[in-house]
């Protein structure tokens, strides 16, 4: 991030960002914040919200893998009516980076994920999930890149993004991004935009449930994916449980 | 208990809708069982999701009246707290949630809806317990998400898991028999009969076939067709239709 000049929607990784809102607080009083994980340790972040100025929220966060390291992070982004979370990744020999990202939205909020995880070498395997859920007309940005280096084979990167319209004019922007120079590598992505099963809604009014319990329990499921991966890393830490109280918490604003 | 006069009703599309229930009439009382029978296409699922209160389906004419209330005025979740059951003919798959969270959640719902307390995570495991076992279903099962990955026949004992857990007055069920093999149908069809034959309870049972009416035997039984009930008799009427066929019948 190049702190002297104020981003414009011309770049990519800015494209959907509220860049008048950005206006107000630039440039940012500090630059990103940084993470190196040593060879071989294992560490996490959990972000169960981001903090705001003057209605924006940005968090830049650059993170270094040395090899056989892993990190996960775990993150919830809302509240601001501008916010962002920045990540970047850079991964060594062996190195794991685990994402789930869980961004809600309502009102006229503009919410963002953007990362980019590079391979830098062999072997090296990351998993990004982002599930958004905005109602409103609120818009939510999922835009996940993954960059493999030319001599990063048997790179495994996978990349799932998912979003859960509730409003008419609410939207969702998903875009997993590959650059591949490598030739041995798996790196799978699917990105959907839907809304909740009219036929499962009926289904579970059918049996008590009110509108509004019948709705949060499937959004409930729908988030989960994301903390599926910490379920077995954070295991022990109370950190899963934590976010998960924080997404259901923001969960109940936008029913 | 249920009263169902001269119903009129349509399913809406996106281009037209189309009458299905052509001035439908029938009761239903408290300990009865009634069975509805008739060709594809005559409205028997129709009329399940009209009284489960299925958005779409629109109903243009006649009343329903259960239990002295408005049925048509409810919400699908009010009907359910008023004890009305609705079994479905294709239970609907729902992933990532949880059997039993979504039953002990819906069952409290209910509960708080009637107000009474609703039930210990304790309590209502030991009624889960004992209604899966009821219907010879694994406990396992139940912790899956709904449905997901469960068979046809899974789906239809499911379902009476289900009921038996909820415990309602009055069942509407839709071609629960289909997809059932010989042993499912009977451990389903006696399901039926422990949770449902009661004194203060009644039963509309919708079926293509007369082999469930043998495990659960009708007071009547309806012949609906083109929207309308044509014929009512008692049992002997689901094997006559058996044998002769719903032409020669209605």
């Amino acid at each position: 991030m190049n702190l002297a000049t104020l981003p414009t929607r011309k770049l990519e990784d800015w494209r959907y960002a509220d860049v008048d809102a950005l206006a107000r607080v630039w440039p940012p009083a500090h630059g990103p914040e940084r993470i190196s994980v040593r060879a071989g340790d294992a560490d996490r972040m959990v972000i169960t919200g981001l903090e705001a100025k003057d209605g924006v929220a940005l968090r830049e966060i650059e993170i270094t893998l040395w090899p056989g390291a892993r990190f996960s992070l775990f993150a919830l982004v809302h509240g601001a009516p501008y916010a962002r979370l920045g990540i970047k990744v850079e991964l060594m020999e062996g190195a794991h980076f685990e994402l789930g990202g869980v961004i809600l939205g309502s009102g006229d909020q503009t919410l963002e994920i953007v990362s980019d995880v590079h391979h830098a070498a062999p072997d090296a395997t990351s998993n990004q999930v982002v599930r958004s859920v905005l109602a409103g007309t609120a818009t939510g940005s999922a835009l996940n890149r993954v960059r493999v280096a030319r001599d990063a084979q048997r790179t495994d990167a996978v990349q799932s993004i998912r979003a859960m319209l509730l409003d008419r004019g609410a939207s969702a922007n998903a875009k997993p991004e590959l650059e591949i120079l490598a030739d041995d590598v798996k790196c799978a992505h699917g990105a959907t935009v839907g809304e909740l099963d009219r036929q499962a809604l009926f289904y579970l009014a059918a049996r008590g449930l009110p509108p509004q319990e019948a709705r949060r329990l499937m959004l409930q499921a729908f988030i989960a994916d994301a903390f599926v991966a910490g379920e077995s890393h954070l295991a022990g830490h109370g950190d899963v449980a934590r976010i998960e109280q924080a997404a259901l918490a923001a969960l109940g604003a936008l029913l | 208990m249920l009263t169902i006069d001269n119903l009129h009703a349509e399913v809406g599309g996106t281009n037209q809708s189309r009458p299905i229930l052509t001035g439908l009439s029938l009761s239903v009382k408290a300990g009865e069982v009634h069975a509805i029978m008739g060709p594809n296409g005559a409205g028997k699922s129709t009329l399940a999701y009209v009284l489960g209160g299925r958005p779409g389906y629109e109903v243009t004419g006649g009343t329903v009246s259960y239990m002295g209330q408005d049925l048509l005025a409810m919400e699908p979740h009010e009907r359910a707290a008023a004890g009305l059951f609705l079994g479905f003919q294709y239970p609907v798959e729902i992933p990532g949630v949880s059997n039993l969270q979504f039953l002990r959640e819906a069952l409290n719902s209910q509960r708080r809806a009637r107000g009474e307390e609703p039930l210990s995570g304790g309590e209502f495991l030991k009624l889960a317990r004992e209604k899966a076992a009821l219907l010879k279903m694994d406990m396992e099962m139940l912790k899956r998400p709904v449905n997901v990955g469960f068979s046809g026949g899974e789906k239809k004992r499911n379902e009476m898991v289900q009921m038996g857990i909820l415990d309602p007055a009055f069942a509407v069920l839709d071609e629960t028999d289909s997809g059932l093999d010989i042993d499912a149908l009977r451990v389903v069809g006696e399901g039926i009969n422990a949770i449902m034959r009661k004194p203060g309870k009644g039963v509309l049972l919708i079926t293509h076939y007369q082999r469930l009416l043998d495990y659960v035997r009708p007071d009547f039984v309806h012949v609906l067709s083109s929207g309308r009930i044509v014929r009512t008799g008692g049992p002997e009427l689901a094997l006559q239709l058996e044998e002769q066929g719903y032409e020669a019948v209605a």
